[in-house]
């Protein structure tokens, strides 16, 4: 966790997004959009699953939490999912994590949901740079500094056990 | 059994409501089982013992600690670690200490709105100076010290290694009296574990339930919901989908819905990420503005909502603040002492 957490060396800001991707229509279309030489923003780690569906909000929250900027979620279009209905359900799940996301206190555009197709390339590698773009204007998250320590909480600390050394004892 | 032979037990609670303390006494008559097992060497709410005696007491020398309650200030952070280092055995004894409950919530804002609301915004604060406390106050006498109060929140393994974890809001009299004959028995699970059951509330729950449809979420008063149906497939906010048992489904055989007060089952790193799952995945309707309006008129306070009592145990555990840090820093107001 240590490592994932860290935030980034000073430099300019490079927003780092992580991408569920279909296995059927979104994974292969990023594929295509490989093969075709297309060119993309680099900033995108991408995790295959089997379908959209299988993106639990456990896994989004988690990469927020662990330091991510920017999350994608890919599938096949409504109508064409693999398993049928499985896609109509992530689209429900992802008005859920938006409007709760909204009230922790994340932008909007920081979660994407795109339906690509395994011919839409192309569309998928647009996409993508739209939501590099987008993050980059608002700038990193870095959720793991809204609890981070500092050097005061110890100093209250060490306090205590002070006051309680030198406090007024009643002889025995 | 002889004095030697007993055991040594201790009792705390931090930011709790004090019902954690009430229910170890639901375990009625048994309490003096407890008594012949144990010497309660510490319990702030029914033992005169005090702070500086458990400093006094040499380390690993009290066998159990039930530790309840959440960790809100410096103070309470410091009896973590104090009892953490006496105590052999220490337990995250109900929901405050497993996952922040509902203090927990206050993890949507910050320690100076928390500060504002108590200290100047509610209608009956009379406080025409704007006092707030110090963390520090000088005096003739020398330098006074309140504990800091942190911006966020924390749960007790947030703070130090807990070994075993009672969920619960408060925990049931049975599962209090499971936890202690284990420990007493030396029958214990591995560290680390949950005791408890490691099912959802709905498979302790006798509703009937058929495939979950609904075009709309209800509060709790504006139906009479049916006795016998799954109250989720009711359009009522059920969390017992998500929700470990151990309760015996007190609530649905009420015809109240869970609220979620066991916390995640085993294996589950976030509730309310599975309750969301879960919640949404039931809506009946596959066009998006159509499902935005169910949420979002359906769950006024999405949050509260799934987070009711794990908020500090979730992934994201606060919302986002416009600086960092854990608020250890009091900024002062200006002409305060110090």
């Amino acid at each position: 966790m240590s490592e994932a957490t860290s935030v980034p060396a000073a430099g300019p800001f490079e927003p780092r997004i992580v991408a569920f991707l279909c296995n059927w229509c979104s994974y292969t279309a990023s594929d295509l959009a490989g093969t075709a030489r297309m060119k993309y923003a680099p900033n995108v780690r991408i995790i295959r699953v089997m379908c959209s569906g299988r993106v639990d909000p456990t896994f989004v929250l988690k990469a927020f939490a662990l330091g991510a900027d920017g999350v994608l979620i890919a599938g096949c279009h409504p109508g064409d999912c693999h398993y049928q209905i499985q896609n109509f359900k992530t689209m429900r799940r992802q008005a859920m994590m938006k409007y709760f996301l909204e009230t922790m206190g994340l932008e909007d555009a920081r979660l994407r949901l795109v339906w690509a197709s395994a011919a839409e390339g192309q569309y998928l590698a647009e996409s993508i740079d739209q939501l590099v773009a987008d993050v980059r204007k608002l700038g990193p998250l870095s959720w793991p500094r809204n609890w981070e320590e500092n050097g005061d909480r110890l100093a209250a600390l060490e306090a205590i056990v002070h006051e309680h050394a030198e406090a007024m004892e009643v002889p025995v | 059994m002889s004095d030697a032979a007993k055991g040594k037990l201790a009792l705390y609670w931090a930011a709790s409501c004090g019902g954690c303390e009430i229910a170890v006494l639901a375990i009625n008559e048994k309490i003096l089982d407890v008594a012949a097992a144990f010497d309660i060497v510490f319990w702030p709410v029914a033992v005169d013992a005090k702070v500086r005696d458990v400093e006094n007491m040499p380390d690993k020398s009290i066998d159990v600690c039930l530790f309840n309650g959440s960790i809100r200030t410096s103070e309470q952070e410091y009896m973590a670690q104090l009892l953490r280092r006496k105590a052999k055995v220490l337990v995250a004894f109900g929901s405050c200490a497993n996952e922040g409950c509902i203090p927990g919530l206050a993890n949507l804002n910050n320690r100076e709105e928390i500060f504002a609301t108590a200290y100047r915004d509610t209608p009956s604060t009379d406080n025409p100076g704007d006092v707030r406390p110090q963390h520090a106050t000088e005096m003739p006498e020398g330098t006074l010290h309140l504990p800091v109060f942190y911006d966020t929140l924390k749960t007790l393994d947030q703070t130090v290694t807990v070994d075993y974890h009672l969920p619960g809001c408060p925990p049931e009299a049975e599962r209090i009296w499971d936890a202690i004959t284990a420990i007493v028995s030396g029958n214990l699970p591995p560290p680390g574990a949950v005791i408890g059951s490691n099912t959802t509330v709905c498979d302790d729950c006798s509703r009937k339930r058929n495939e979950k449809k609904i075009k709309q979420f209800r509060r709790t008063w504006e139906i009479i919901p049916d006795a016998d149906t799954c109250l989720l497939e009711q359009g009522l906010v059920c969390c017992g989908i998500a929700t470990r048992a151990g309760c015996g489904a007190l609530c649905p055989a009420v015809n109240s819905p869970c609220i979620g007060c066991y916390g995640a089952n085993e294996g589950v790193h976030d509730y309310g990420a599975r309750l969301m799952s879960a919640l949404s995945s039931v809506i009946d309707s596959d066009d998006p503005q159509e499902i935005d309006r169910i949420i979002r008129e359906g769950l006024p306070d999405i949050t509260g909502s799934l987070y009711r009592f794990s908020l500090a145990k979730s992934y994201l555990r606060r919302k986002r603040k416009t600086h960092n840090g854990n608020g250890a820093s009091q900024p002062q107001p200006a002409g305060a002492a110090q």
